[in-house]
């Protein structure tokens, strides 16, 4: 086969699948259904992993392909096609894989669901989308997948519609992240104003001449843009300008922080919570909230010319990392958990691309897909144990009812913290140590809060783990007695999860972070290039991580479970000691920052009332009853004139104006 | 055999003669008859202009298909009609709307139904000519016939406050048109030709053109509608019975963008490039205004007419930033978006008008607050009403996309603080559309009658699917259209481009 035909295959198969299920479902029944979209994902995957290994082994070189003219007129042409390398190619093992997992797990999840076929429908839409969003070559298929993959993600959330806080949530989610796409669409504007095309080959093949000239030719960035024609720039007030390439990566990254929900677009996330278990794991932890971060890490060689939106960058990804974090602590809700959690690993993975470490930030995806798939099904397996129960608080002691999705949760919980050898130690220590090397505008606080963001996240963490599968349970005898593991079809996926989970990193790490696996899809200025330090301590993977236990990262590890055993583990009561000492940081933390608050009252609130100003003293009273008045008076007299003539039959008033009109006519014409 | 047939007159006048027939003929008493004979002519008429597509030179600006006649030769006024590629979209959308009118929306018409059947044919001949006249008092002659046949649909099998809207819409627009008709006779006595081409080609002085410009602008700017003179849309909406809405939305509107781009732009340049700033306030008041006050709507009709008037602040702003815009590309790319943001608004908005119809049919309201939860019971209607809702929000893969991010990214070239504005339809846009959305058809049945709704029938299905499908299509491949468009937008560009004051 063709790479064209590969692609397509790869790319069609889900979505063929997905219409199968949504058009022929209620006839196919449930089994087949769930079979037809599973060999979509599974003939996608298929050649995902291919192509993720001719480009980890071999020496492949990127394809850029079109598979057909979208638009085209004048000098413009606007294509959909494909870009083949390894950026996309690890993209599409982590989506397929993900995906196929998802897959199998939900024939057990959603087994009793009235929307059974809608549900696989769905999910395999989903990968489709996800897909064209990964593999495009130019920024209109991006922004297709994007909005797509963004729809998918809203009939997700609101699959139960007839929970109201289903709704509202699904509805939230897609508005939030519209107010991001608001960002990106005006970054793609300024793209073809810069450089007069939609598509990433040209755009690359500048930038990378700019790059050589700042690399080679010693020039200074700005030089090196003015030599390129890119150091246009925009007016905004007065004499104010903004640079273009600072311009368009802000806008762009506000796309992206709306789509991998950063501080403070995040508010959709949480709330996204709302859809069944298996699409949090696939949208709203391992790949849709990612794209934010693959499409900076896309764009690097544009934003690596933008210390402005660097910096904004560190510092946005920097708060969210720590900030969000720390709400997980309080959270009762163990889906809330983990998407607070992962808002706080999404910011871990902005940090690494603010401080242009972006090969970093993506094994950070990479290994984060795995093991944050793995919490969340975990997480479903015991909420479908719990018979839909997901207060933390209702549970305990069920390790020795649930031992695998005990032990998977384990693995994912042990890797999420970075436990050295563990995949999430590989690629969160690089990113501590990349924004410790950093230099960039507010790389100081990213490594603070990075930092100190492995205390908290080891205190949700265990946190977790403690009140769910330890102690003593809280369930009611009767019904604890009942709990059974779940079966094959959900903890078989675990497994399958938990696997790369504990040896990405050890497998992957080095020719990821340090190898030249990423040199074709992603650039980095040399005096942005803070991974090559970390190189010097990255001989091997077993010394890497021995190395990891003895650096103060791995004390904070030490030190945020050590608190977590003695406040939730040894001494519960610690935690109401806790609760008096901190009230007012806990009531910050329960309100979340009040984001929520300022959102619902202040946002949306002031949107509606916008529009009800408007059309009220608008439309109504200025434009109908002020302006119009004066004319219909007018008319009113005349009407009433007219009435007096009127034979009841509004065609023979439309004929009288058709004659008047007709007299009139002729009258203009044949005056002179 | 094809080739000699006159089929523009055919396109405008098979439905007329029907529709006169129809009228005389045995009324209601042969209704079942008297629909199937107007739903094949109706066919026929779609045929031929799908045959017109598919004849269509795309190589060529020049108008195809001409005919011509002799009509009032002492003044050089001519029977000509002629199709280019910003008419024949229209047209087609025109047949296609016809069609599906009679036969998606007279079951729901009480009483009278031969006369709407009649009504619905007559509008539709007299759009058509519209587009296709090439003679300036033609194009009037059908521009204002036009009304009649709303003016009565509105009138007669309107709701309860028809009489106001039907006189509110008929004055808004007359008085619009009379300002037309001034100019157009001017220029034509000055001219000593009637043709559109010989209006477009004729020199003007500035004083000349800006009274013309603003002549023309009233017509138009009620037409489309713009903001400030939009209110009678919403009213007339209220008030029209479903095929009524359908046409007005779908077509009607189109024909104000339709004259900015045959008149305003060609035949007065100058104080079309003078004036472009006041009229991209305007579209930018129209997107985020409009927009804000679609929130507030209570009733769904009001809330699609009043969405309806930010989306044409897309057309209105693609026809005028290109005064503002330095390259050739980015022109054709803004005239473009305006062009296919019309086509996609007729799909969308004539889709979202039926949904409507289809809700209101069987609950006799419109009220938002009356909805709530018809997905438990109408689940096929839910799915084709999400896409409809999604591509009138500008997703991505529908139609709705593709006009607006033309217009979008071609209006940042010229500044991107026009774009800002613009963008704002993603929130704005999204925010009316799916909170509508949310209300209507997501939650648990709002009452015994919302759970005892039946899903749509095939008649209904039908209609929703060819919009559907074509929503999707014109999403997924645009480039059909634009081959269409390009050449007779360039071609625009070109005159619009040349100064009229210097020679």
């Amino acid at each position: 086969m063709t790479i064209q035909a590969q692609l397509l295959l790869a790319v069609l198969a889900p979505l063929v699948g997905a219409i199968i299920a949504g058009l022929l479902g209620k006839k196919l029944g449930k089994v087949t259904t769930h079979r037809v979209t599973i060999l979509g994902v599974l003939v996608s995957f298929v050649i995902a992993v291919k192509w993720f290994f001719v480009f980890l082994w071999g020496d492949a070189t990127a394809v850029d392909l079109t598979v057909y003219e979208w638009a085209s007129f004048g000098d413009v042409t606007i294509q959909i096609g494909f870009m083949l390398d390894s950026l996309t190619a690890i993209m599409m093992l982590v989506v397929t894989f993900v995906s196929l997992m998802v897959h199998i797990y939900s024939i057990g999840y959603m087994h009793d669901d009235l929307g059974y076929q809608r549900f696989f429908s769905y999910i395999s839409l989903f990968t489709f989308s996800m897909l064209m969003l990964v593999m495009s070559n130019n920024f209109l298929q991006l922004f297709f997948g994007w909005e797509a993959v963004g729809v998918v993600s809203y009939l997700l959330i609101g699959f139960w519609y007839q929970k109201d806080s289903a709704i509202f949530a699904n509805m939230k989610a897609f508005l939030v992240n519209r107010v991001g796409d608001f960002g990106f669409i005006l970054g793609i504007g300024g793209i073809f104003l810069l450089f007069g095309t939609f598509d990433y080959a040209p755009i690359f093949t500048t930038m990378g001449v700019a790059q050589e000239l700042v690399s080679l030719g010693g020039q200074p960035q700005e030089n090196a843009l003015a030599l390129m024609d890119l150091n246009k720039t925009f007016a905004v007030w007065g004499d104010i300008e903004w640079a273009a390439m600072s311009f368009i990566c802000i806008c762009l990254f506000i796309g992206a922080m709306g789509k991998s929900a950063q501080v403070p677009l995040h508010i959709w996330l949480p709330d996204s919570m709302e859809g069944p278990t298996p699409i949090s794991a696939l949208i709203h932890a391992a790949t849709m909230v990612t794209a934010g971060v693959f499409m900076v890490a896309r764009m690097s060689p544009l934003f690596e010319f933008s210390e402005t939106a660097l910096a904004m960058i560190t510092v946005i990804g920097a708060i969210t990392a720590l900030f969000m974090g720390l709400v997980a602590i309080v959270q009762n809700d163990i889906k809330r958990i983990i998407a607070y959690s992962t808002l706080s690993q999404l910011g871990y993975m902005v940090v690494a691309l603010g401080v242009s470490a972006y090969s970093a930030a993506i094994f950070h995806l990479f290994t984060h897909a795995f093991f944050k798939a793995l919490l969340f099904l975990g997480a479903g397996s015991v909420i479908i144990a719990l018979h839909h129960e997901q207060d933390i608080r209702k549970m305990g002691g069920l390790y020795k009812k649930l031992p695998i999705t005990y032990w998977c949760t384990l693995i994912g919980t042990l890797a999420l913290i970075g436990t050295p050898f563990f995949s999430g130690f590989y690629s969160k220590d690089t990113i501590i140590s990349a924004s410790a090397e950093a230099s960039g505008g507010f790389s100081g606080f990213a490594y603070f809060a990075v930092l100190t963001g492995v205390v908290v996240t080891a205190i949700y963490s265990v946190r977790l783990l403690l009140i769910v599968f330890h102690g003593k349970t809280r369930t009611e005898e009767k019904q604890f007695q009942q709990i059974q593991e779940s079966p094959r079809v959900i903890t078989w996926p675990l497994i399958a999860l938990a696997i790369p989970s504990l040896f990405a990193g050890f497998v992957f790490g080095k020719p990821l972070l340090f190898g030249s696996f990423f040199r074709d899809s992603i650039s980095v200025l040399e005096e942005h290039n803070v991974l090559q330090a970390v190189e010097a301590h990255y001989t091997s993977a077993i010394d890497f991580a021995l190395h990891g236990f003895t650096s103060p990262v791995f004390l904070m590890l030490i030190l945020g479970i050590v608190i977590a055993v003695i406040v939730y583990g040894w001494a519960p009561r610690f935690i109401t000691m806790w609760a008096i000492f901190l009230k007012p940081v806990k009531k910050l933390l329960e309100k979340k920052y009040f984001f929520d608050d300022l959102n619902e009252k202040v946002v949306a609130r002031s949107g509606r009332w916008l529009g009800q100003v408007f059309w009220r003293y608008g439309d109504k009273a200025i434009i109908d009853e002020g302006i119009i008045d004066g004319g219909t008076n007018t008319v009113k007299s005349i009407a009433s004139k007219i009435r007096k003539i009127q034979t009841g039959y509004l065609y023979h008033y439309a004929l009288m104006m058709v004659i008047g009109l007709v007299a009139l006519l002729m009258w203009l014409l044949f005056k002179g | 055999m094809l080739e000699q047939l006159p089929v523009l007159s055919l396109l405008i006048w098979l439905p007329l003669l029907t529709g006169v027939l129809v009228l005389l003929g045995p009324g209601d008493k042969l209704l079942a008859w008297t629909q199937r004979v107007a739903v094949a002519i109706s066919l026929v008429v779609l045929a031929l202009s799908v045959w017109i597509l598919i004849g269509f030179s795309t190589s060529t600006a020049e108008f195809q298909f001409i005919e011509r006649g002799e009509w009032i030769p002492s003044l050089n006024i001519a029977y000509e009609l002629g199709v280019d590629g910003i008419a024949l979209p229209l047209i087609v959308l025109t047949c296609l709307i016809n069609v599906l009118v009679l036969c998606g929306s007279t079951a729901s018409i009480k009483f009278r139904k031969t006369q709407f059947v009649a009504a619905t044919l007559l509008m539709t001949g007299c759009m058509n000519g519209v587009f296709l006249a090439q003679d300036s008092i033609l194009f009037y002659v059908f521009w204002e016939a036009m009304l009649i046949p709303m003016f009565l649909m509105i009138g007669i099998w309107g709701g309860p406050n028809r009489i106001y809207a039907t006189l509110k819409f008929f004055l808004y627009t007359f008085f619009g048109s009379i300002f037309m008709l001034v100019a157009l006779i001017y220029m034509g006595r000055e001219a000593g030709d009637f043709s559109i081409q010989a209006l477009q080609q004729m020199p003007l002085s500035e004083t000349e053109q800006k009274w013309i410009f603003w002549a023309f602008l009233i017509a138009f700017a009620v037409k489309i509608p713009m903001f400030p003179v939009h209110t009678w849309l919403p009213d007339a909406h209220v008030e029209a019975p479903t095929g009524g809405s359908v046409i007005l939305a779908a077509i009607m509107l189109k024909m104000g963008g339709y004259g900015f781009l045959r008149f305003s732009l060609p035949v007065t340049p100058d104080a079309s490039e003078t004036y472009a700033m006041i009229l991209i306030v305007l579209s930018l008041i129209a997107i985020v205004y409009i927009g804000f006050v679609a929130i507030a709507q209570k009733d769904m009709k009001k809330l699609i007419a009043y969405s309806s008037v930010a989306h044409m602040g897309f057309v209105t702003l693609g026809t005028f930033v290109i005064a503002q815009l330095a390259s050739a590309d980015a022109q054709s790319m803004a005239l473009q978006g305006a062009m296919v943001q019309m086509i996609s608004h007729g799909l969308v908005s004539g889709a979202l008008f039926f949904s409507i119809g289809v809700l209101y049919d069987r609950l006799h309201t419109r009220q938002i607050s009356d909805f709530g939860g018809v997905v438990n019971s109408m689940p096929v209607f839910a799915t084709l009403l999400m896409l409809f809702i999604f591509a009138n929000a500008g997703l991505p893969g529908t139609s709705g996309f593709v006009g607006e991010f033309f217009v979008i990214v071609s209006s940042f070239q010229a500044d991107w603080r026009i774009a800002l504005f613009a963008a704002l339809t993603l929130i704005l846009g999204a925010a009316y559309s799916l909170w509508f959305y949310k209300r209507v058809i997501f939650g648990k049945a709002a009452n015994e009658k919302i759970e005892r709704l039946e899903d749509v029938n095939t008649r209904e299905k039908s209609v929703l699917i060819v919009l559907a499908v074509l929503i999707i299509a014109l999403g997924v491949y645009p480039q059909f259209l634009i081959d269409i468009m390009q050449p007779s937008i360039e071609q625009l560009l070109e005159l619009s481009s040349v100064s009229k004051l210097g020679g």
